[in-house]
């Protein structure tokens, strides 16, 4: 059981500093662990980053790496969560010919029922984007490959915790 | 408007007087604003703004020119480590930053506080391979408690004040500040205000009280309890409250060998040392105590021996700052998070008075097999050659157990933390977690200069000598009367010893074809002695403890002595030989 590897999301408020990344990423590279993806963003708190990462590790490991990333001066707290445990997507952009969309009648079927989005299209290529699962996104690009994609790229993880963070009190009694 | 909302004391600080001076002076004025009196470093381009500033301001802050960045990182943290309070080093952009690296690390894994400043080129030249410019923020993050660089000469007060927090404060630790040469010569408003806190860090976590609680009433039912401190008592100024501990619940109590001297060698609960070369008998009986309570200590790998087998039949309670270390390396049953003092203070009215006895003798039982096999043929040797023990032997008696031992890495050490005798706390100054070679030449100037009244002795092997060899340079031109013994084997002895043990006798790389020590230590006009046969030692270490200079004394020991005991890489802490 505590050997078993799991998938894990990493999320960690940070204060908004130059070389936090540097930081937070050695802590697994120290420990030989390949993050699967990671996301630097805004969070609900003004001011305050945050991370979502992807790891694949035992969760007596996933604990101390914890453990570590709130050591970090300018860490405010971290979390780790189970796939269970959050709402995630991905998202995801294809910039396809154009001549296709109109050419091929499967492709508009595949848009349709992928629930993918067209962003823009003009005289040489299309671009459509893809929010949602892993597998939903993989799905679409092997559906879409058989036509040929021009360009492809996927973003990292971003999760939300069925549970509370409870940040904004945790600053709040820094305050006081 | 915006005023309204500043609460008094903002008010106050922004209402201060202020004055116009440059970002190098500034930080002079910050360094004397956080009591710091003498700082260790080296000149060189990027830094110069500051250098001319220490230059004016050389009659408030002593300057030591070390002769290598990394002495100047080693004597910042001797000076820490016997006083308690933050080392500093200065240095250079690129490499006179990148050979502070080493003093960092060892900073970081003994918990050490010590602030690095170094020059940096000028903010538009970042990123252009500009001459000695190295990434030394991005170098040093993973060996730095906290860093950051400085642009602009406004933000130097701010975080230089939350340096000194951060490296003091909680878990110690080194924090490198990067100042570009054109923040340093850009004039600004200068105000000070210390730093009081870090909304996004915690440096003492709260204690549980149930937690507290329940590692009473284990310790109150335990039958053989065993105590193991680590550096963390010394950190926290804990050593009465752990004294106070030990005697009222009777438990036999050992150290970690960055613990050492926190509670005196000649206390009748005190069991010696833990680990690797530890003592028999705390080793062994981790393996057998059904309490054991770890105190500010991190089971370290040279602590537990093979972890599956370290003291699995104990119900472990571990006293800690940091939560990181709670189960990092072994599970613990009952953890109390928060300051050493504190929670040792809270613990002791729940606690009941006891001797065990019974207990406390097997200890002695085991102590007795140790001294039979090893300790005294170490420190009373009926063979010829000299042994490092007896040197040691020699120095205890002649200092009465008052002395500042600052090792360096290697059998010398062992023997040095296993057989120093102290009175005193933080007198056992070594390179405990990282093992850094060159460690205790200049560390040992930085805890004579921290502490001019104590004797400092530095014990060092002929390996680890010439790593930082060229410090007696600074302890020349800064007259720092320091004791310098070099246990001299020709040997890199403690990897002579594993390929002896290990590798079947092949010597490799570890022979030294060594120096005229003594005329190296008389060029750099030290007084200087060797000796070579036992009945001039006691003469001769008495020459040197009189000595009101620095003294150099090179003693030829057995080349192919080994250390024992030793709990054999892998092994089981009961697995320890004594031969």
């Amino acid at each position: 059981m505590e050997k078993e590897i799991n998938q894990y999301t990493v999320s960690v408020y940070t204060e908004n500093n130059i070389g936090l990344l540097n930081r937070i990423s050695a802590i697994f590279q120290r420990r030989h662990i390949n993050i699967e993806s990671i996301n630097s963003s805004a969070s609900e708190i003004v001011g305050v980053t945050r991370w979502t990462i992807l790891v694949n590790m035992t969760e007596v490991n996933i604990k101390k790496i914890i453990g570590q990333i709130e050591k970090q001066v300018e860490v405010i707290k971290a979390y780790y969560h189970t796939d269970e445990e959050t709402i995630y997507q991905e998202s995801c952009l294809f910039k396809v010919k154009s001549d296709l969309l109109f050419e091929e009648r499967q492709i508009q079927n595949i848009i349709k029922e992928s629930n993918a989005r067209i962003v823009t299209v003009n005289k040489e290529f299309f671009v459509l984007e893809k929010s949602g699962r892993r597998n939903e996104i993989e799905l679409l690009h092997r559906e879409l490959s058989a036509f040929g994609i021009m360009q492809f790229v996927r973003s990292g993880r971003i999760a939300v915790t069925k549970d509370e963070m409870k940040i904004t009190e945790m600053l709040a009694a820094f305050n006081n | 408007m915006i005023m309204e909302t500043l609460t008094v004391k903002q008010k106050q600080y922004l209402e201060q007087p202020k004055e116009r001076i440059s970002g190098s002076e500034a930080v002079v004025r910050c360094l004397l604003a956080e009591g710091v009196d003498v700082l260790y470093g080296y000149p060189g381009g990027a830094i110069m703004p500051v250098y001319d500033e220490l230059y004016k301001y050389q009659d408030k802050i002593h300057h030591v020119l070390t002769r290598h960045e990394q002495g100047a990182t080693h004597s910042a943290q001797g000076y820490a480590r016997i006083s308690g309070k933050v080392g500093v080093a200065m240095a250079t952009s690129g490499p006179g930053a990148t050979n502070l690296i080493t003093g960092i690390a060892d900073a970081q894994i003994d918990s050490t506080p010590i602030v690095c400043i170094t020059g940096q080129v000028a903010s538009h030249l970042l990123g252009s391979d500009a001459f000695q410019e190295t990434d030394i923020v991005g170098i040093s993050t993973p060996v730095t408690k906290w860093n950051h660089q400085v642009t602009k000469a406004s933000e130097i007060p701010e975080v230089i004040a939350k340096a000194f927090y951060i490296a003091k404060s909680g878990r110690p630790g080194p924090v490198l500040i990067d100042i570009t040469k054109d923040a340093q010569f850009e004039e600004f408003d200068f105000q000070y205000k210390k730093c009081t806190g870090v909304r996004s860090y915690i440096p003492v976590p709260k204690t549980d009280e149930s937690s507290l609680k329940a590692a009473a009433e284990l310790i109150n039912n335990a039958k053989k309890p065993m105590i193991v401190w680590g550096q963390g008592i010394i950190l926290s100024k804990a050593e009465e409250e752990l004294k106070t501990v030990m005697e009222k619940a009777g438990i036999p109590s050992a150290w970690t060998i960055m613990g050492a001297s926190a509670i005196p060698t000649s206390h009748l609960l005190n069991i010696g040392m833990v680990g690797m070369h530890g003592n028999y008998a705390p080793n062994v009986l981790t393996n057998e105590c059904d309490v054991l309570i770890a105190i500010g200590m991190r089971f370290d790998d040279r602590v537990t021996g093979k972890l599956d087998e370290y003291a699995t039949q104990a119900k472990v309670i571990h006293f800690e700052i940091d939560p990181a270390e709670i189960d990092k390396n072994v599970k613990t049953d009952v953890a109390v998070l928060g300051d050493a003092k504190a929670t040792l203070t809270k613990l002791l009215p729940l606690l009941k008075s006891n001797s065990h006895s019974d207990w406390l003798q097997k200890f002695k039982n085991l102590y007795a097999i140790e001294f039979e096999k090893v300790i005294k043929n170490d420190l009373h040797p009926t063979k010829e050659g000299l042994t490092m023990g007896e040197v040691l032997n020699e120095i205890n008696y002649q200092s009465k157990g008052e002395a500042a031992i600052v090792s360096d890495v290697g059998q010398h050490q062992m023997i040095a933390c296993r057989y120093a005798e102290f009175n005193v706390s933080k007198s056992n100054i070594t390179s405990g977690g990282l093992g850094t070679m060159g460690f205790a030449l200049p560390a040992a100037i930085g805890a004579k200069m921290a502490a001019p009244e104590r004797e400092v002795v530095a014990i060092i092997g002929d390996g680890g000598y010439q790593m930082t060899i060229q410090e007696l340079g600074t302890i020349f031109q800064t007259k720092v009367p320091v004791k310098i013994v070099v246990l001299n084997n020709e040997f890199l002895g403690m990897v002579r010893q594993w390929q002896q043990l290990f590798f079947d006798k092949r010597y490799a790389s570890t022979e030294m074809t060594n120096p005229d020590f003594v005329a190296i230590a008389k060029g750099y006009y030290v007084d200087a002695k060797r000796v070579t046969k036992r009945e001039e030692l006691g003469s001769a270490i008495e020459e040197m403890m009189k000595s009101e200079d620095a003294y150099f004394l090179e003693v030829c020991v057995e080349k192919e002595d080994n250390v024992f005991p030793m709990v054999p890489s892998g092994a089981s802490v009961s697995d320890i030989r004594l031969e």
